[in-house]
């Protein structure tokens, strides 16, 4: 839809999933068995027939870029439009524009050259498979400056706690912006709002020593803006700490959370050509997720395998998460441990971690 | 439009009756083989990987799922500026004709196609088998002899020998006598239906052979044998390795059971050779607390809550609490219910098996491979009344 333009801001995303990013950015961590985390928020995007992105990018954004390349897996690769990742390549004397301010500041070419008329604005952290064309069917409807968009949770945990909490009336417009942890309607850091407004809105916050456009220009105004609330109701995880990584994978094991993310529609990434798993003589597999390319011969349970990861003959895995070509030797038992992609434990090793705390093992290492 | 040493020719217009159901509304390379294949991925990944760029597919019998398959060839990397695949059906000329009459005819006519890219050599493959091959390495052969034509043989046993084509080569692999489908062999080389030809010549025994009445029009029955008359130099290169002719039942669900072996003579996790093919984008597979999987191959999509022992799942399909899937292909996204015994069985695309049901060969042919698809109506009957049984009992 080319009413709807998309911008996807990592600037804020600080890299805090400890050794899984030391070499790439959250966007880019390996998420339930093949995606990425940005995969989401992307494909959203695709559902909703969004045609152009905007992509903020700051630190780590290597392995980001090879993953999206040209953006074809989401049906990017448009000759109009289509993604466009916007490293911070500034150089601009005159620029007096701070934080992620500077990322619209230098790119304002870009978006006034854009057809579309609305921006919806998102990060990474947030999973969901929020129907973007509703969000702004439903900011039309209400007439709205900016709709915020947020979901309900039960009992907010620590990952929740730098997000920030909407209070909403009946009407469905935001009364009040805070971050009090107990309050249940947390924001998705995902608005919708009209373009021009944004531009002259972000123009100001610079000019004005801003550097945070949620911050600065939406929350600082909260009680000038007509901000409406969007309410959405389906699966939603926040992943920003190796904790809240850990549980929403696991989580992933049971069927209504796997169903919800996964059947509502399709989560679109990179393709590899990997042949079907190969489950063998010795394998004993239960409560698992599986992908392509894996070679079983042992036992795994409530486990996490990602695309091309081998478990040798007598080996076992319990509550982990394996990344992409992982080789788990003979006689190898892990239990609570994240294997970041590429690491080889040889036979008879024995890892443990905290079911809180799982133990952790950076990329490409061998033990 | 820039020359090109080599333009591939795919055959891919054959029915393969012998599939039955398989092949009711689809091509035979456009079956489904080793949980996420089509037949068809084999020989293009195949010219992917051996740097041919320029694929011409002849497509005729119900072409609609290939067309839509191939697309532009991004999947096999041949969305090329220079090149690229190419899918040829059957035209109506000016003189009033309109199918291809035989694989030698099919060629003819696309003559303009491959004069296009003005090639040297042109290699006609065949989109029934399964197999991973260099042509790369065939072609330095052939130029290394020579030949006017070179065509990759392989060893079969004296029984099978007599569905091939076969050749009779001297100890230099040349070839001298050329045999289609003989009830008495005379060798065990027998053809793969890959062939090498220097295109000036393979171009002048075309045009020769599309006047004449009594022909078939064929590389096997026609074209080859008049070479071979003229005193062409017709060269047999060996290859080694695994290569199936999938075309019945049995040996379609032998070759997927080939792949359930610890280490299976056609290797798909080369990282150097992969088989490129369509990916249908699903999420990893789930198997359940009480699911259990062993000597497999299981797809992206899949979920599984029963027991699968030595079977291939494509992507997509459903096994149900207490069901038993035993020697058996499930194709993609099909439903399986719960405590259904599948045993020794290919499951067709999309198709629902009721709770309860049983699916096995019957008692007094246990060997037979029992086909499952939406076209076979003895086999829904057999479902219906296996289903019903249940309900009684």
């Amino acid at each position: 839809m080319r009413e709807l333009m998309g911008i996807i801001n990592l600037e804020h995303e600080r890299d805090v999933l400890s050794e899984l990013t030391y070499y790439r950015c959250g966007a880019a961590v390996p998420f339930a068995g093949r995606y990425r985390l940005i995969d989401f928020v992307m494909s959203n995007m695709m559902h909703a027939g969004i045609e152009d992105i905007a992509l903020f990018v700051r630190r780590k954004y290597r392995s980001l870029m090879d993953h999206l390349g040209e953006g074809r897996p989401w049906d990017m690769h448009r000759k109009r439009g289509g993604l466009f990742i916007l490293p911070p390549d500034w150089n601009d004397e005159t620029d007096v524009s701070a934080g992620e301010l500077r990322h619209i500041y230098n790119n304002l070419d870009f978006f006034e050259r854009g057809a579309a008329k609305f921006i919806v604005h998102s990060g990474s952290q947030h999973i969901s498979t929020v129907d973007l064309n509703e969000v702004y069917e439903y900011h039309l409807e209400q007439g709205a400056d900016v709709t915020l968009v947020y979901t309900r949770v039960n009992a907010p945990r620590e990952e929740h706690r730098s997000c920030a909490r909407l209070e909403v009336d009946e009407d469905g417009m935001v009364t009040d912006i805070h971050y009090e942890h107990k309050h249940d309607a947390v924001y998705m850091e995902m608005f919708v709002m009209e373009k021009s407004r944004f531009l002259e809105m972000a123009d100001h916050c610079i000019a004005h020593g801003g550097n945070n456009f949620f911050r600065d220009a939406i929350m600082q105004n909260r009680h000038k803006l007509n901000i409406a609330g969007y309410e959405y109701l389906g699966y939603h995880a926040v992943i920003n700490s190796l904790e809240s990584y850990y549980r929403t994978s696991m989580n992933l094991l049971n069927p209504k959370a796997y169903n919800s993310l996964f059947r509502k529609q399709a989560v679109h990434t990179k393709i590899k050509y990997e042949v079907p798993a190969k489950y063998l003589n010795s394998a004993d597999v239960s409560n698992a997720l599986v992908a392509n390319g894996c070679q079983i011969d042992g036992e795994v349970k409530n486990s996490i395998l990602f695309r091309g990861v081998q478990v040798k003959r007598g080996a076992s895995i319990h509550n982990s998460i394996i990344m992409q070509k992982c080789v788990i030797g003979e006689n190898v038992r892990l239990e609570n441990v994240i294997l970041d992609k590429d690491v080889i434990i040889s036979r008879d090793h024995k890892l443990q971690g905290d079911f809180r705390k799982p133990f952790v093992i950076a990329k490409d290492i061998s033990i | 439009m820039k020359k090109k040493e080599v333009v591939a020719m795919l055959l891919a217009g054959g029915q393969g009756k012998r599939l039955k159901g398989l092949t009711k509304t689809l091509a035979k390379p456009a079956v489904y083989f080793g949980g996420t294949y089509r037949i068809i991925d084999f020989p293009l990944s195949n010219c992917s990987h051996s740097g041919i760029d320029t694929v011409g597919v002849l497509t005729q019998y119900e072409p609609l799922v290939l067309h839509s398959y191939i697309g532009v060839g991004s999947d096999w990397d041949m969305d090329r500026l220079n090149g690229g695949v190419f899918v040829l059906p059957p035209h109506e000329r000016e003189d009033g004709t309109t199918w291809y009459r035989g694989t030698a005819d099919a060629i003819f006519r696309n003559l303009k196609f491959i004069d296009q890219y003005d090639p040297e050599h042109v290699l006609i493959l065949s989109g029934d088998h399964i197999y991973k091959m260099d042509y790369d390495r065939m072609l330095a052969y052939h130029k290394e002899k020579d030949a006017d034509c070179t065509i990759s043989v392989i060893e079969v046993s004296l029984d099978e020998a007599k569905r091939f084509g076969m050749v009779n080569t001297d100890e230099n692999y040349r070839i001298f006598e050329f045999e289609e489908k003989p009830a008495q062999p005379k060798s065990t080389t027998a053809s793969m239906g890959v062939y090498l030809f220097r295109w000036k010549l393979l171009r002048s025994y075309l045009l020769q052979n599309a006047d004449l009445p009594d022909t078939s029009h064929d590389f096997g029955n026609d074209i080859l044998p008049r070479m071979l008359a003229d005193g062409k130099t017709l060269y047999a290169y060996p290859f080694e390795g695994y290569w199936k002719d999938v075309g019945t039942i049995e040996s379609l669900w032998e070759a997927n059971m080939d792949l359930l072996s610890e280490h299976p003579k056609l290797d798909l996790n080369d990282p150097l050779w992969r088989i490129y093919t369509r990916n249908p984008n699903q999420p990893a597979e789930y198997i359940s607390p009480n699911g259990i999987v062993r000597n497999s191959m299981i797809n992206e999509g899949c979920t599984v809550c029963g027991e699968v022992e030595h079977s291939v799942l494509f992507y997509g399909v459903e096994v149900g609490e207490g069901s038993v899937i035993t020697d058996s292909v499930i194709m993609p996204k099909v439903r399986i219910g719960s405590h259904v015994r599948i045993h020794r069985a290919i499951v067709t695309e999309d198709m629902v098996i009721q709770d309860h049901a049983r699916i096995s060969p019957p008692p007094e042919d246990p060997s037979q491979i029992v086909l499952v698809s939406g076209h076979d109506e003895d086999v829904l009957k057999l479902l219906q009344s296996s289903s019903s049984h249940n309900n009684q009992g």
